[in-house]
């Protein structure tokens, strides 16, 4: 052991906070490649993006809807009465200099926030990433996913122009039709009637000061607990559940993901330079009795504009209420039961399946056929909801009738996602078969041999013992049994409906999928083919190899 | 090693199974080395790229601050499919190939230089050992014990009631977010008597003025004057007095019953804020008497009582009664007969 110290500033910042034992623990951490490890990545860098452009906008952005005339450079609205918040909108895209840039890097950035946390959520759920001992941090990120939503909306509300002001008056009247507390939610909100004059200042604190605290505190959580239990892999030969393959964070990762957020940043800001991105001033100031034809929120809205639109026109009033049926089931409803439904996921899974184990290991998608099916039923859903809030587009651009539009979609929001789920399991189960189809039997070589008796057939050649590992490095997974009605002494067991219901989608969960093969059955496989193959040798030729680096 | 990563044991209550595994764990894959590893000269050319990537990031860092203070600030810029104010454009270029080129320096680096065998760490479980949690609970116990938490039941409760009861002024504190709704909803400034403008030119409208299937945007006549007054009284009865007058040929109007004297030759008034959530509805096909409302669809019939034909809506729009004064104006006669726009729990 050498008795060198620390360089001084080094030492320093080591006497008073310690920091060569965090370095020590913490700079050869290991974590694995993968270009799905990317998309949280790209989620917490266009938050960083979001921060550091907001922080330039509120500089010259006035919080304020007391009413202005407009003196500024663009000359089309000159002279005309508007809110202070859309004239220094106006100021910071015409007047002051990068302003423009600035808001549209801000605006790019947060639809790229929204749909990096989506897809990231995604390769989660597809991977099971979510399973022990990573529940509570799914339900970390979909809390930020849903606060980043509140968030971009409120955001895209605080110019005033007319297009966020039909925005806030779509969920006012939302507002105003729930039960009970509908109109007195939306007085204290709005500080009395619509519009009025107080939202701009309140949406502004809860934008720049209480969403992004919350999500800065989460942020920071999450990620703790990707540090602390270590990220998952996908399996692989030397990969296993109790260890981490990867590259060392420093220098690779902080190179690799430094860099990165260098390349999400430049990119976001070509955007903002190149592609224009709500252009505030063709819309106008906001005025209650204007609306513009084929009106659309950010994207991330897309989905709860559309469940609105599809759904039919019911309310019920009796005993002097009314009861907007129209606007609960779509808006009060549906949405919260879904995201709960969601973020729950992962403990309706661990409470069918049984599994208490801690999980690093991804699953492939086709290994999970049901789970896998249950996702593309929720994109599906969610999908034709988002199609639902573009019905007049969609009509318009492709010549179709508008009701038909959402006639269809009124239907195809229920079966759609029982088509997709089925179809997407039937295809994960044929996938697995063609697994095994490898592993048993290898690579078809393309090599037609006939045999002294005239018979033709195809030589296959085994696909490596790296891939074949890879291919069967996977649970195998049996239903649950509901377990015996009595124990010995003949007392009931208990609880044993809902054992019942557990083992039935236990059942449904694992039945169907496709067991990998046994030792025995890939030894099996293998004489046999040894036995048939005399040319066995041709398997070593280059195209052998081409061939099976295709691993799709 | 094979056996490292499935199932060790069937815990109780799980499903999977222990069958040998087929295939046994080869190991990680030999590494492979990269050209940059093993020729020099690669490596000396992956070195003059990343350092002209960042050498370039960073002239483009400083020719971002020439565009900044070189092109004038409203000079406009028409290149092709480049359009728009060209000190933003030349700035946002400069600045965000700037960024990416570092950003590209940086993994090149990292994919071409830096050492890149794979190394394995081992994983420990998330949860503590059991001599940790043996040593925590008695910890734990201990300051149980010593404050007497549980022992003393009246300092417990007492505290737990007192924090519960913080909650209260935490939400009456909200209180003066805005005011009670009272009857607010229920009216609007339309008065017997108030003549109906348009709502751009602000002039009174005659019958004559309209003709067969024409549809005017139109406010009451104490509207504009309301803005002189207080900006956001203006807009909170805009958003409620917003109404169409249209002229429909009367052979072709089913009215309500009731509403026999509401229009004057065919000329109807509806408010124009949408029964859903409040929208303007703002399309109008003559040929229908349908409008359309922009931001959902909902679909009304003008000829016959606004009933809703298509769409989440679920009320007609509210009609208001017409009346001609003295000079020949269209004028209401009276306020609305109930509130205009989105439903509310307690409207009834």
């Amino acid at each position: 052991m050498s008795d060198k110290d620390f360089p001084p500033p080094v030492k320093y910042l080591d006497d008073r906070l310690g920091i060569g034992k965090i370095g020590r623990k913490n700079l050869r951490k290991v974590f694995p490649d993968h270009w799905s490890f990317m998309l949280g990545e790209i989620a917490l860098y266009s938050f960083i993006i979001l921060i550091l452009t907001g922080v330039f906008l509120t500089f010259w952005f006035k919080p304020s809807m007391a009413e202005v005339e407009y003196q500024g450079s663009y000359s089309l609205l000159k002279g005309l009465h508007m809110s202070e918040a859309y004239a220094s909108t106006l100021d910071i895209s015409f007047d002051i200099r990068g302003g423009l840039l600035m808001r549209q890097i801000h605006h790019w950035a947060a639809v790229l926030f929204i749909a990096a946390m989506m897809v990231h959520l995604l390769r989660i759920f597809f991977t099971g990433a979510f399973r022990k001992p990573r529940e509570l941090n799914w339900v970390i990120g979909f809390t930020m996913l849903f606060l980043g939503i509140i968030e971009g909306f409120i955001g895209y509300g605080l110019p005033d122009d007319l297009l966020s002001g039909t925005g806030l008056r779509i969920t006012q009247g939302m507002i105003q039709a729930s039960p009970v507390i509908g109109t007195y939610m939306s007085f204290f909100i709005f500080g009395g009637e619509f519009p009025g004059d107080e939202f701009v200042s309140r949406f502004f604190t809860v934008h720049v000061l209480l969403i992004p605290g919350l999500i800065l505190a989460l942020v920071t959580v999450h990620l703790f607990l990707v540090v602390y239990h270590k990220h998952t892999q996908y399996a692989g030969p030397g990969r296993t559940n109790n260890n981490v393959v990867g590259y060392p964070l420093w220098p690779v990762y902080t190179a690799k993901a430094g860099g990165f957020f260098f390349v999400v940043f430049g990119i976001t800001a070509l955007m903002g330079a190149l592609m224009q991105i709500n252009p505030v001033w063709l819309y106008g100031p906001y005025n209650p009795a204007e609306v513009t034809a084929g009106s659309q929120p950010d994207w991330y809205m897309g989905w709860l504009e559309g469940s609105v639109r599809i759904m039919p026109g019911i309310e019920s009033s009796f005993w002097g209420i009314t009861l907007s049926w129209n606007l609960i089931i779509p808006a009060l409803l549906v949405p919260p039961a879904f995201v709960t439904l969601v973020a729950l996921y992962p403990f309706i899974e661990a409470w069918i399946t049984g599994d208490k184990r801690e999980h690093h290991l991804l699953d492939r998608p086709r290994n999970m056929p049901t789970r896998t099916g249950i996702g593309a039923a929720f994109i599906t859903f969610y999908g034709l909801l988002w199609v639902g809030g573009g019905n007049d587009l969609i009509a318009t651009h492709f010549g179709l009738s508008l009701n038909s539009v959402t006639w269809f979609l009124r239907f195809a929001v229920f079966l759609g996602p029982i088509l997709a789920f089925w179809i997407t399991r039937r295809i994960a189960i044929s996938l697995q078969r063609a697994d095994n189809e490898r592993i048993l039997h290898g690579l078809e070589t393309g090599i037609i041999v006939r045999s002294p008796d005239g018979a033709y057939s195809e030589k296959h050649t085994p696909i490596s013992d790296y891939e074949a590992y890879e291919l069967t490095a996977r649970d195998r997974i049996l239903p649950l049994e509901t377990g015996p009605e009595t124990d010995d002494n003949g007392v009931r067991a208990p609880r044993r409906a809902l054992k019942k219901l557990r083992s039935k989608l236990s059942q449904f969960y694992y039945a169907d999928a496709v067991q990998k093969p046994t030792r025995e059955e890939v030894q099996e496989a293998h004489e046999h083919s040894h036995d048939a193959d005399e040319i066995h040798e041709l398997g070593e030729t280059e195209t052998y190899r081409e061939v099976t680096s295709d691993r799709s | 090693m094979n056996d490292d990563k499935l199932p060790v044991k069937a815990e109780e209550g799980h499903g999977a199974v222990e069958v040998a595994e087929p295939i046994a764990d080869p190991g990680i894959e030999p590494h492979e080395y990269r050209i940059t590893d093993i020729d020099p000269k690669a490596a000396d050319r992956v070195e003059r790229q990343v350092a002209a990537m960042f050498g370039l990031a960073g002239l483009l860092a400083l020719g971002s601050c020439v565009a900044y203070f070189a092109i004038p600030r409203y000079a406009e810029l028409a290149f092709g499919p480049l359009t728009g104010n060209a000190n933003n454009l030349v700035l946002g270029l400069c600045l965000g190939l700037a960024l990416f080129l570092i950003g590209a320096g940086a993994i090149q680096w990292a994919k071409k230089l830096m050492v890149d065998e794979e190394i394995s760490e081992e994983r420990h479980d998330a949860h503590s050992t059991t001599a940790q949690k043996a040593e925590i609970t008695e910890a734990f116990n201990q300051g149980v014990e010593e404050s007497g938490f549980t022992r003393r039941k009246l300092i417990r409760r007492s505290l737990l009631g007192a924090m519960g009861l913080l909650g209260l002024p935490a939400i009456v504190l909200l209180r003066d977010l805005g005011p009670l709704p009272g009857r607010k909803l229920y009216s609007t400034i339309w008065a017997q008597g108030i003549r109906v403008v348009n709502d751009v030119t602000l002039r009174p409208i005659k019958p004559s003025d309209l003709v067969v299937g024409q549809l005017v945007n139109a406010a009451p006549a104490n509207l504009a004057p309301l803005q002189e007054e207080s900006g956001v009284e203006y807009q909170n009865a805009k958003a409620k007095a917003a109404v169409i007058v249209v002229r429909i040929k009367p052979s072709e109007i089913r009215t309500p019953a009731g509403r026999e004297n509401w229009g004057i030759d065919g000329i109807l008034c509806y408010s124009k804020i949408c029964t859903h959530v409040g929208c303007p509805i703002s399309l109008y096909e003559q040929t229908t008497h349908h409008v359309l409302c922009p931001c959902h669809q909902s679909t009304f019939d003008l000829a016959d009582g606004a009933k809703v034909v298509f769409g989440p809506a679920a009320r007609p729009l509210p009609q208001l009664p017409l009346a001609v004064d003295s000079e020949g104006y269209l004028i209401a006669q009276s306020d609305f007969t109930e509130p205009v726009g989105p439903s509310f729990f307690e409207r009834g």
